[in-house]
């Protein structure tokens, strides 16, 4: 009898634990649909989606709502910050999995993830006095905040995700599939690349994206190295505001309850949706390979 | 044992109620990161002259004090601008009625790298070179190369400050938003085609990379520099500017305190040692005004007589 009521009462605990976390979801998004809501009777969805200028506090000309440059901007630190980390990701799991010893592993795969522990107003401050300097000394341009910049440094703080993720999927490969391999004849390099990896991608990919989903949502990093220009850039080497620093720096003082101040909540709108495209995107992948694997 | 709890237990309640005590008394002061360092080493002086007192100096922006100040979250708001109409709309409907204290004048400061041959501008062409309509160096008798743009975010009273008084105008969207005067120096040291504003107590000692502009209004009232404090004091240099506090009310107690040490002769010494300019006369009678103080000064005519170079506002 007590022992059924307890089990109940335990049974009942862990599905509250799990519906707040839906609850609590939910709840963010219904503030910023409910804060970002009204931005949308002075602005058109259109000319806020599509418009170059941002411009709120503009006096002498009529205030702008546009995002665009700053949906390009978000885009390009993030997949630059992409395409740095995932190699290199991807290449220091395999080492770690595949080629070093018990102890290097040991002592190496702890220390990665300490960087993941640095602050990003840390990494920030790295970004201004050493990646900048030196972005400007190798391409000879005048100044290093640029969204190079911010890529260099959200491509580290992703490492330690990617690193340790994948390292995990790497090892769970079954002890089979690598003896089979080698077994065919094949190299140590073409078993890790043909046979562990494809074999483990999936787990690779669910790491990639929780890193990617560090690095879009990630604000002081950029804040501090991107150089906060609303232009629309032309290259990587160009200043770049992104959406997480508009939001940053705005937000504290902008006055409540006017365009201006849900024209943010609906930036914070705009990102949720990306992240959860993304996320929606990762999971669908995911799902495609593990069926092909099985 | 038993009495040493009753020790412990005591001296807990002790500290507690010091805290507490303490936490209240602190004045909150938030806003201009061109005053935060400033402001900082005046509230050091006065705790150590004043037992007991306790100050807490933060930055975030003009723009960000004075909304801190509107949301009572702090004593005293430094503003590097004028409060705008919007704001004390916002202030009264929350029952405040912000005060205005001037505690020092700055000369904003148009700084280049060491290496421009440029040394002087007009302010008409200032404001250009930020709104976008002069691009190159070449067009202000530089060298041939674009110009980069460095400014503050739109948080930042100077920002305002720029838009308002000198630009008249919007910035071009090129412009690259800096944290706050430090970091403006710290990207001018490096960018030698680059062009930023400061608050003249952050260009005045950094002078071995970048360059101050010398600053005309017009061709015929000639070029001044931001650093000579006699032309800054006759109004000859063009860009000047008071520096604000706004307190919730005519200020009492220790605030009140707090800032008649900073209009004091010793408190606005500091302000001199840290590259800003002490009130002119016309500035003192006001704040006298505003904070109640009986004056042997001619108190007539004092609102009228609070003329910013510029523009007043």
């Amino acid at each position: 009898m007590w022992t059924k009521i307890r089990e109940r009462l335990i049974h009942t605990f862990f599905l509250c634990n799990g519906m707040i976390v839906i609850v609590v979801l939910l709840g963010i998004f219904a503030i910023l649909v409910s804060k970002s809501a009204p931005a949308f009777r002075e602005i058109s969805i259109k000319d806020f989606m599509f418009s170059p200028q941002w411009n709120p506090t503009a006096t002498y000309v009529a205030p702008s709502y546009g995002i665009r440059t700053m949906i390009v901007s978000t885009c390009i630190v993030s997949l630059g910050a992409l395409c740095i980390a995932l190699p290199l990701g991807v290449g220091t799991a395999a080492y770690l999995s595949d080629v070093a010893g018990q102890r290097t592993r040991e002592i190496a795969k702890p220390v990665i993830e300490i960087l993941a522990g640095i602050p990003s107003v840390v990494i920030g401050f790295l970004g201004i006095v050493l990646v900048g300097p030196a972005i400007a000394g190798i391409f000879h341009i005048s100044n290093g905040l640029n969204a190079l910049n911010g890529s260099i440094l959200l491509a580290v703080m992703a490492l330690p995700t990617i690193v340790s993720l994948s390292e995990d999927a790497l090892r769970g490969v079954p002890k089979s599939f690598e003896e089979a391999s080698l077994a065919l004849g094949a190299t140590r390099w073409q078993t890790v690349v043909r046979v562990k990896i494809p074999a483990a991608l999936s787990g690779i990919i669910a790491a990639t994206m929780l890193g990617m989903g560090r690095a879009i949502g990630e604000t002081m990093t950029v804040l501090m190295a991107t150089g906060c220009a609303l232009a629309m850039p032309k290259s990587f080497l160009d200043s770049v505001q992104t959406m997480t620093a508009t939001i940053a720096i705005e937000l504290g003082e902008v006055p409540y309850d006017t365009t201006h101040y849900y024209a943010l909540f609906a930036i914070g709108l705009t990102l949720f949706i990306i992240t959860f495209i993304v996320n929606m995107v990762a999971d669908i992948v995911l799902h495609k390979y593990q069926r092909v694997i099985k | 044992m038993r009495k040493n709890t009753g020790i412990i237990a005591v001296t807990l309640l002790a500290l507690l109620s010091g805290q507490t005590f303490a936490a209240s008394n602190t004045i909150q002061v938030k806003g201009s990161d061109t005053l935060i360092n400033v402001v900082q080493r005046l509230a050091e002086v006065y705790m150590q002259k004043t037992p007991g007192a306790s100050i807490a100096v933060t930055g975030g922006g003009s723009g960000t004090g004075i909304a801190a100040l509107v949301n009572k979250k702090c004593d005293i708001a430094n503003s590097s601008r004028g409060i705008k109409s919007s704001e004390v709309d916002q202030a009264n409907a929350k029952g405040i009625d912000p005060k205005r204290v001037v505690v020092a004048i700055d000369a904003l400061s148009i700084v280049v790298n060491r290496q421009n041959p440029v040394d002087r501008l007009k302010v008409d062409q200032i404001g250009a070179i930020y709104r976008g309509e002069i691009t190159n160096w070449s067009q202000v008798g530089g060298s041939n190369s674009p110009i980069a743009l460095y400014g503050r975010q739109s948080n930042s009273g100077t920002y305002d400050f720029m838009k308002e008084n000198v630009m008249k105008g919007e910035y071009v969207s090129t412009l690259k938003s800096m944290n706050g005067n430090a970091q403006i120096v710290e990207a001018i040291k490096q960018d030698v085609s680059g062009i930023g504003y400061v608050g003249v107590g952050y260009a005045k000692d950094v002078s071995a990379d970048i360059k101050i502009l010398e600053v005309a209004l017009t061709d015929t009232i000639g070029y001044y520099s931001p650093i000579n404090a006699l032309d800054v004091k006759s109004g000859k240099y063009p860009i000047t500017r008071p520096l604000n506090q706004y307190i919730a009310g005519t200020p009492g107690g220790q605030i009140k305190d707090f800032i008649e040490f900073e209009l004091s002769k010793e408190g606005q010494d500091i302000i001199e040692q840290d590259g800003f300019f002490a009130i002119p006369e016309e500035y003192q009678r006001y704040n006298d005004q505003v904070l109640g103080r009986s004056s042997l000064r001619d108190r007539g005519a004092i609102a009228a007589s609070v003329n910013d170079p510029l523009k007043s506002d």
